[in-house]
C-alpha cells in the first residue's frame, strides 16, 4: 500500500450529489467521505442526518447542498428517523400508495451522534432490523462545537474537554469500539472505511446499502482543523492511519471477518501521531503504550480474518 | 350510524386509529397509555390493521421515528404520557416547525417527581408553547371522535400541523364507557388518504430541517405562529363536518348553564363532567352558577372565550398543574391574560386541584364555590392540601 500513485479513482461515478458551496473547512476529510458515499449510493436514497458538522455545513437555510431527499431532526435520533423513513417506504409500497422501486435509506451521524448521544437510537434501530444503512463519520471529537472529546476520541488526544495539562495527558480512555458494539447486534454487514481509499469505501457502501437488514459503516474522517494538521494532508493522514494499523480497513459479513486493505508490515505509529497537533505532547513512553495496544488489536483482527480464511479454504 | 359498545376507552382510541388506516405506529410503553398501543399491536398482529408497528426503544425515538415516517408520506401515530412526553419534548417542538401532521394522544399523567402514574395536566402544560394544535377531551366518545377529527385537521393543506389530544390518564384511559363506533365507509368519506404537500422521495428531492441563522429565524417562527393561528377556522370546519357524519358537535369552548351565570367554573378535560354535576346541585340551591369547558387549548380561542363568559363576575378556574413560584396555575394565568384588556373584567379565583390523581369530587367543587363566594379564597391556592 506504499504505492499510492498506482491508485486509480476514475471508476467512481462522476455525478455529484453534494453540491459545492457547502461550508466545510478546507481539507475536510468528512465532506470528502460524504461526497464519495453519495456517489456510491446514487440518487435513489433518502438520507437522515444527525446534527453535526455535515448537517451544518450542508444546510444553511435557504441553501442546501443535498441533491437527494434529506432530513435533519436532532442530534441523537438519526437512526430513529431513518427507521421511520424505512417503515414508511415499506408500508406505503406494500399498500400500493407509492411505486415499489428500491430506495436506500441512510442515516448519517458523526462520532458523537453515533457512539455517545446517538447510541440508544442506533442500538434500537439495529436490534429492530430496519432495512437501512448507518454511516458514522468519525472525526474523533465534537468538532462542530469546537473540538470537545467524545467516546471516539483516541487515547492521549488533546481536546477542549480532555486537554493536555501539567496534570493530565489528554483523553484518558481508549476509543470506544463501535464496530464491536454494532457487531454485537448480529447485523448482516458492517465495515470500516476511509476516503483515502475511495474504491474500498465505495464497494463497502454499495454492499452495505444492498444488504437486507441493518448495515453499519464506520468512516475515519480526517479533520485538519481539529487534529492540527495542514489542510492539504487529509488524504495522507487517512492512509497513515491505515498503514500504521491505527484504523484497519475491514468488514464483517454475516459474522465473517475480512481485512480489505491489508498491511504487510505496520508503519511505526509515531509517523501517524507525532505530526498531529492533538498528539504533539505525547512522550515516547505513551506512544509506545498506544502502539502496543494498536498492534495487539491488529494482531487480533488478523487472527480473526485468518481463521475465517482457513474455514473457507476447508469448505 | 354505527355500533354502540361498552369498552375500555383506550381500546376505543385504538379502534379510532385503526379506522384511520394509519400507516405507521411507533410507541413506547408508559402507564397509563400502554393499553392503546397494546391494542394497536394486536390489530396489526391479527391483520386487522395494515401498518408498520414499531416498538421503539424510547419515547424520544417514538416521536423521532414518526417524524421520519410522516416526512416520507406515511400517516403516523404515537401516544405517551408524563415522563415519555418529557423525554420526547425535544422533538415535540420540532414537529410543527417541520409542518408534519402527526397525531398524538397524550394520556395525561403527572410529571415526576415524586413519581406518579396518576392523572394531572403537568405533562401537557410542560409543552404548552410547543406549537401543536392542542385539544382536551372529556369522555370516551370524545377520545374516539377526536382521533379521526385530529387527522382531518392536521392533514389539511391549510393547516399541516401536528395535533395533540389530551385525555386524562386512568380517569379516561382505563374506564369502560359506552362508545358509538363509526363504520369504516363513514370514516373514509370524512377522512381521505393522506396527501403530503412535501415528501421525502428521490423523484423530487427536498431538504427538511435546515438550520436558520439569526437573519431568518424570526421569520421562520412568525410563519409557524401564523400557521397555528390560521388553523382555527379549519378546526371549526372539521368539527362541523364531523357533526354531519356523526351527529355529535364540538366547539372550542363549551358551556353549561352559563347564560345568566354570575359565577363560572372553568375546567379542561374530564373534570368538566364532575363540575357539571356540581353546577346542577348549586342551581338546585338557586345559585347562578355555570360551567365553561375549554376544549381547544391551542390556538387559544379568545373570541369564543369572551362570548362564553358573558356577564359572569367570578371565574373559578381549575388548574391541574402548578407553575412553581409563578402567579398560579397555567390555565388561570392564560385566562387572566385574556381578560386583561377587558373593562369590568371578572374576578379570577384559581384552584389547583387533582394533582397526581387526587380525586376532585362534586363536593370539592361545592367547597370551592363556597370559599370563593365567601371571599375566603382568592388569587391562587392549592385545593385540598391535607394537614
Amino acid at each position: 500500500m506504499r504505492n499510492i500513485n498506482a491508485y486509480v479513482v476514475k471508476t467512481l461515478s462522476s455525478r455529484e450529489y453534494i453540491a459545492p458551496g457547502h461550508r466545510a473547512c478546507a481539507g475536510c476529510g468528512e465532506v470528502l467521505a460524504m461526497r464519495q458515499v453519495q456517489k456510491a449510493l446514487g440518487r435513489n436514497v433518502i438520507v437522515a442526518s444527525a446534527t453535526g458538522c455535515m448537517e451544518i455545513v450542508s444546510s444553511p437555510f435557504p441553501f442546501s447542498s443535498w441533491e437527494v431527499p434529506w432530513i435533519h431532526v436532532a442530534f441523537e435520533n438519526a437512526a430513529a428517523v431513518a427507521g421511520g423513513i424505512e417503515a414508511a417506504l415499506k408500508v406505503l409500497q406494500r399498500k400500493g400508495k407509492i411505486e415499489g422501486k428500491k430506495i436506500f435509506v441512510a442515516a448519517m451521524a458523526g462520532d458523537g451522534g453515533t457512539a455517545d448521544i446517538g447510541l440508544q437510537a442506533l442500538s434500537g434501530a439495529l436490534e429492530r432490523g430496519h432495512n437501512f444503512l448507518f454511516i458514522c463519520y468519525d472525526n474523533e471529537a465534537y468538532m462542530n462545537t469546537g473540538v470537545q472529546r467524545s467516546s471516539s476520541t483516541p487515547f492521549g488526544a488533546s481536546t477542549m474537554t480532555s486537554p493536555v495539562g501539567s496534570a493530565q495527558i489528554g483523553q484518558l480512555t481508549w476509543k470506544k469500539n463501535m464496530m464491536a458494539i454494532a457487531a454485537a447486534h448480529g447485523i448482516p454487514y458492517l465495515a470500516t472505511a476511509s476516503p483515502s481509499y475511495p474504491m474500498d469505501l465505495s464497494e463497502k457502501v454499495v454492499k452495505a446499502a444492498k444488504t437486507e437488514g441493518p448495515a453499519y459503516v464506520h468512516v475515519l474522517s480526517v479533520c485538519p482543523s481539529g487534529w492540527g494538521i495542514p489542510s492539504d494532508t487529509t488524504v495522507k493522514f487517512g492512509r497513515l492511519a491505515v498503514e500504521t494499523g491505527f484504523f484497519p480497513l475491514y468488514e464483517i459479513e454475516e459474522g465473517k471477518y475480512r481485512i480489505t486493505v491489508d498491511v504487510e508490515e505496520l508503519l511505526p505509529l509515531e509517523m501517524y501521531l507525532k505530526p498531529q497537533g492533538r498528539f504533539r505532547h505525547l512522550k515516547p513512553e505513551l506512544i509506545e503504550q498506544i502502539s502496543r495496544r494498536v498492534r495487539a488489536e491488529w494482531r487480533e483482527l488478523k487472527r480473526k480474518a485468518e481463521e475465517q480464511k482457513e474455514i473457507e479454504e476447508r469448505e | 350510524m354505527g355500533k354502540y359498545l361498552g369498552m375500555e376507552v383506550s381500546f376505543a382510541a385504538a379502534e379510532a386509529v385503526k379506522l384511520c388506516n394509519v400507516d405507521v405506529v411507533a410507541a413506547y410503553p408508559i402507564t397509563p397509555q400502554t393499553h392503546i398501543v397494546e391494542r394497536l399491536s394486536q390489530f396489526v398482529a391479527d391483520g386487522e390493521l395494515d401498518a408498520e408497528f414499531v416498538p421503539v426503544e424510547s419515547e424520544h425515538s417514538a416521536l423521532s421515528l414518526c417524524v421520519g415516517s410522516q416526512a416520507a408520506g406515511a400517516r403516523s401515530f404515537t401516544c405517551t404520557s408524563s415522563q415519555g412526553l418529557a423525554l420526547m419534548s425535544e422533538i415535540v417542538y420540532i414537529v410543527p416547525a417541520l409542518r408534519l401532521p402527526i397525531v398524538m394522544i397524550l394520556a395525561n399523567r403527572s410529571l415526576s417527581g415524586p413519581l406518579s402514574i396518576w392523572n394531572d395536566h403537568s405533562d401537557v402544560m410542560s409543552v404548552r408553547d410547543c406549537g401543536w394544535i392542542q385539544l382536551f377531551v372529556e369522555n370516551g366518545q370524545e377520545v374516539f371522535d377526536h382521533v379521526i377529527i385530529a387527522y382531518k385537521i392536521a392533514e389539511n393543506h391549510n393547516v399541516l400541523l401536528p395535533v395533540m389530544i389530551n385525555m386524562d390518564g386512568f380517569i379516561l384511559s382505563h374506564m369502560f364507557e359506552p362508545i358509538k363506533l363509526m363504520e369504516q365507509e363513514d370514516v373514509d368519506a370524512y377522512l381521505p388518504p393522506y396527501q403530503p404537500k412535501f415528501v421525502l422521495h428521490p423523484d423530487k428531492p427536498v431538504t427538511m430541517g435546515a438550520y436558520a441563522m439569526p437573519a431568518l429565524f424570526t421569520e421562520a417562527k412568525k410563519a409557524q405562529e401564523e400557521a397555528l393561528l390560521a388553523s382555527y377556522p379549519h378546526i371549526l370546519q372539521a368539527w362541523k363536518s364531523w357533526e354531519k357524519v356523526s351527529g355529535r358537535s364540538y366547539h372550542p369552548v363549551e358551556t353549561f348553564c352559563s347564560e345568566d351565570a354570575e359565577t363560572l367554573f372553568i375546567t379542561m378535560g374530564s373534570l368538566g363532567e364532575t363540575a357539571g354535576e356540581a353546577v346542577r346541585v348549586l342551581r338546585g340551591q338557586g345559585k347562578k352558577v355555570g360551567l365553561l369547558k375549554l376544549r381547544l387549548w391551542r390556538p387559544f380561542p379568545f373570541h369564543d372565550f369572551y362570548k362564553a363568559i358573558g356577564n359572569a363576575q367570578r371565574l373559578i378556574v381549575l388548574d391541574r398543574a402548578v407553575s412553581y413560584g409563578g402567579p398560579g396555575g397555567p390555565v388561570a394565568g392564560e385566562i387572566r391574560s385574556a381578560l386583561y384588556n377587558m373593562e369590568n373584567r371578572p374576578q379570577v379565583i384559581n384552584f389547583v386541584a387533582g394533582l397526581g390523581g387526587r380525586e376532585v369530587s362534586v363536593e370539592s367543587f361545592l367547597e370551592m364555590f363556597i370559599s370563593s363566594v365567601e371571599g375566603k379564597a382568592s388569587g391562587y391556592q392549592l385545593f385540598g392540601v391535607r394537614g
